[in-house]
């Protein structure tokens, strides 16, 4: 089987199977990526366009690294939002790079559903990199190839997702993706910065600590976006990290061989302490090193070679 | 020339009919409604067998974005798009550029309608200048160049004391403040319903608090002034339960909604659809179960358009840059008359709300077929099937949710001071 659609939007709209095949796919893409010759010819003669709207190393770095590990052409097409405010719209920018014969888009963009308005209207395959609050596939992705890998597998695990849910799409990817393969999610943080209805996901809400983490497999933290505070949605990043900054204490309320988790970029000593992640529980830069055999695997499934 | 619409099934609840007849136009006004009216030979016959012949419809909440916007609408394919639907009288909203604000836009408006436009328009003026909030406008000014009542539609009046003195200044020459109902405080940067939805797409949500915050203010006000305060567009139940109970207690207070808030929920937004983008945003299936009810049982006077015209470049956006609104001009009855298929309205009410209603919510001598009157009249065909197609419709804007919709029942004819603007 393959992927139902040509691009890579939400894990939403992906089945569970889905899910399961880009793993499965990641995992002889890890091999390769370990290899002294890291570089197979798989997408030799495609071209793909890194169109980011947000300033992002790690996602644009990873996603270009994984093209070139297929050996596709790879062009990073950076934009700032203010060549949008001088007049073209995100459409015709995107039409212009199709007119370059592009196979593969790759978007981020602050404006959640920017990825699905081009998939609606390009042939390329759209690639979701992160659109606004909505979703970051390829994260959760990476961090579902994570945990299966550490621990086996991903269903019947307990696994907490801390912090500012509301404005996070690596929560709403993993929180689609998590519960598809059958684990437990909790999320925890201060009501303000958990969206309304969430519970309709499928997860559980918490406001405290010590009752999100009990029993915890897998935790992971979300950056705090410290443009936040001021807008009241806590009073301070001092009382927000006294009552939710990850520390070895309150680690200690999950189990004992939890899986810390944190997508970068960290914030140390606001959303987590320095010593929990560069403690022996983090998989942070695992994560990272994920990050670009699950991309492979992305790209290699969309393009069909298969 | 004399128009003689025979046989229809008239309906004018103002005058209590609801039978079929033959109806009589001479010199642009009514002349006589009864069996087999004999005519002169010059007279133009429309037959309207197995058609409704009911009071020209009154849409009291427009954008003509004329002056202006004119590559969004214009007066001209305002009215067109009007009378396609049924509408032989529209009001429109004060937000043009320049706002109508003044003497000065209001007689352009009107100068504009008359020799371009097809309909009757009525302007609305702005409660305050430039719809800044901040000072009213010289409405007894307004009223005399023609305006009908006074909004800032697209805005709410945010401070408080600046809306009594709104109701205040207004009573004075009888105008209605049409109030949009918005904290902007609250719903802020937000883009769609708060809720399930929104979350799920990751959008900024707009709480009903916002809307039955403002509702409640104004009704405050209203009872305090002994202003005339008209909601816009309700979309909550919050706000059918406030005006209900404002209502009960004496206060003057009347309502709108638009067909969007009857049929549609924020479920529409899925898929990013930004041609589901409007404020108030669509809400949750509570709330439309709320507006049907309110509208059934009086507490909503009216339905109204809210058809707001954008080009679809502007559409054509991610959703958070998207203008807010949509067109409406020439799906209502339709989409009205797919709530009398399921029962929830009679024929007449559809009558009342979209006529005699906001004919008398505005202070206006029309929605109705009394011998005597301006001749404004709206033939329907209630078993004409079509299908939405924006391309195909006349106004400028083609940002419909309804897209495809499969609808029963269309006007056939629209009749404008006993001149036939739009046939079929």
């Amino acid at each position: 089987m393959g992927l139902k659609s040509k691009d890579l939007l939400d894990i939403q709209g992906l089945e569970k199977d889905e899910i399961n095949l880009i793993l499965d796919t990641a995992e002889s893409f890890k091999e390769v990526t370990s290899r002294d010759i890291k570089k197979v010819p798989t997408l030799r003669g495609k071209t793909v366009f890194n169109l980011f709207f947000e300033p992002s190393t790690r996602t644009r770095t990873s996603f270009e690294l994984a093209a070139k590990r297929l050996s596709a052409d790879v062009i990073n097409f950076s934009v700032s939002t203010s060549s949008v405010v001088k007049g073209e719209t995100l459409l015709d920018t995107a039409r212009n790079i199709e007119a370059m014969r592009s196979d593969f888009i790759v978007i981020r963009h602050s404006a959640s559903g920017a990825p699905h308005m081009l998939a609606r209207q390009l042939k390329s395959s759209v690639i979701n990199a992160g659109d606004g609050s909505h979703e970051h596939p390829t994260q959760a992705l990476l961090d579902m190839f994570t945990i299966r890998e550490k621990k086996g597998m991903i269903e019947g695990l307990k696994i907490a997702i801390i912090g500012d849910i509301i404005h996070s799409r690596v929560a709403r990817s993993n929180i689609h993706g998590l519960t598809k393969l059958g684990a437990e999610v909790r999320i925890v943080g201060p009501p303000a910065l958990i969206p309304m209805d969430i519970e309709a996901l499928g997860v559980s809400v918490f406001y405290n600590m010590e009752d999100a983490l009990s029993g915890a497999d897998v935790i992971m933290v979300l950056r705090l976006q410290l443009e936040r505070q001021g807008k009241n949605f806590f009073p301070s990043l001092r009382e927000y990290a006294g009552l939710y900054s990850l520390t070895s204490d309150k680690a200690g309320y999950a189990k004992e061989d939890v899986m810390i988790m944190h997508p970068g970029p960290m914030n140390r000593g606001v959303e987590i302490s320095p010593e929990v992640a560069d403690g022996l529980s983090s998989v942070i830069l695992e994560q990272v090193t994920n990050g670009i055999a699950v991309r492979m695997a992305a790209l290699y499934l969309l393009s069909g070679v298969g | 020339m004399n128009i003689l619409i025979k046989n229809g099934h008239i309906i004018d609840p103002s005058n209590n009919l609801d039978r079929t007849a033959d109806l009589l136009i001479e010199d642009g006004r009514i002349a006589q409604i009864g069996q087999n009216l004999s005519v002169t030979p010059d007279t133009e016959i429309i037959d309207a067998t197995g058609q409704l012949v009911v009071p020209g419809l009154i849409d009291m909440h427009t954008h003509l974005r004329e002056p202006g916007y004119e590559y969004k609408e214009t007066i001209r394919t305002g009215t067109l798009a009007a009378a396609a639907g049924g509408f032989t009288t529209i009001c429109c909203m004060p937000n043009t550029k320049p706002v109508n604000d003044s003497q000065a836009v209001t007689e352009f408006i009107l100068h504009k309608a008359a020799s371009e436009g097809i309909v009757n328009v009525h302007p609305i003026g702005a409660i305050t200048k430039g719809c800044n909030g901040i000072e009213i406008t010289e409405m007894g000014d307004l009223k005399k160049a023609g305006c009908i009542a006074v909004s800032d539609d697209g805005k709410p009046v945010m401070n408080s004391l600046v809306m009594r003195r709104a109701l205040e200044y207004a009573k004075m020459f009888n105008l209605p403040v049409i109030s949009h109902c918005e904290d902007t405080s609250l719903s802020e940067d937000g883009v769609m319903n708060e809720g399930r939805v929104s979350t799920e797409l990751g959008l900024r949500g707009i709480p009903n608090a916002s809307e039955d915050i403002m509702v409640a203010r104004d009704i405050a006000l209203a009872e305090l002034t002994g202003g005339h305060i008209h909601i816009a567009h309700v979309s909550t139940k919050g706000a059918v339960e406030l005006i209900r109970r404002a209502k009960e207690k004496g206060i003057h207070v009347t309502a709108e909604t638009c067909p969007h808030y009857l049929l549609l929920t924020d479920e529409a937004v899925t898929g990013y659809n930004t041609n589901a983008k409007m404020k108030p945003p669509l809400r949750q299936g509570g709330d439309v179960e709320a507006v049907r009810k309110g509208l059934q049982d009086g507490t909503i006077d009216v339905i109204a358009t809210d058809h707001a015209p954008h080009a679809q470049e502007e559409k054509e956006r991610e959703f958070d840059y998207a203008p807010f609104g949509i067109v409406g001009l020439e799906t209502a009855l339709s989409l009205i008359l797919r709530l009398v298929e399921e029962g929830i309205l009679t024929l007449k009410d559809v009558v009342l709300k979209m006529s005699a209603n906001p004919a008398r919510v505005l202070g206006i001598e029309r929605g109705n077929l009394s011998i005597g009157v301006h001749a404004d009249i709206t033939i329907i065909n209630p078993h004409t099937t079509w299908v939405v197609e924006a391309a195909n419709l006349k106004s400028k804007g083609k940002n419909t949710p309804f897209e495809g919709w499969k609808m029963r029942g269309r006007v056939s004819a629209a009749i404008v001071g006993g001149r036939i603007v739009f046939r079929v």
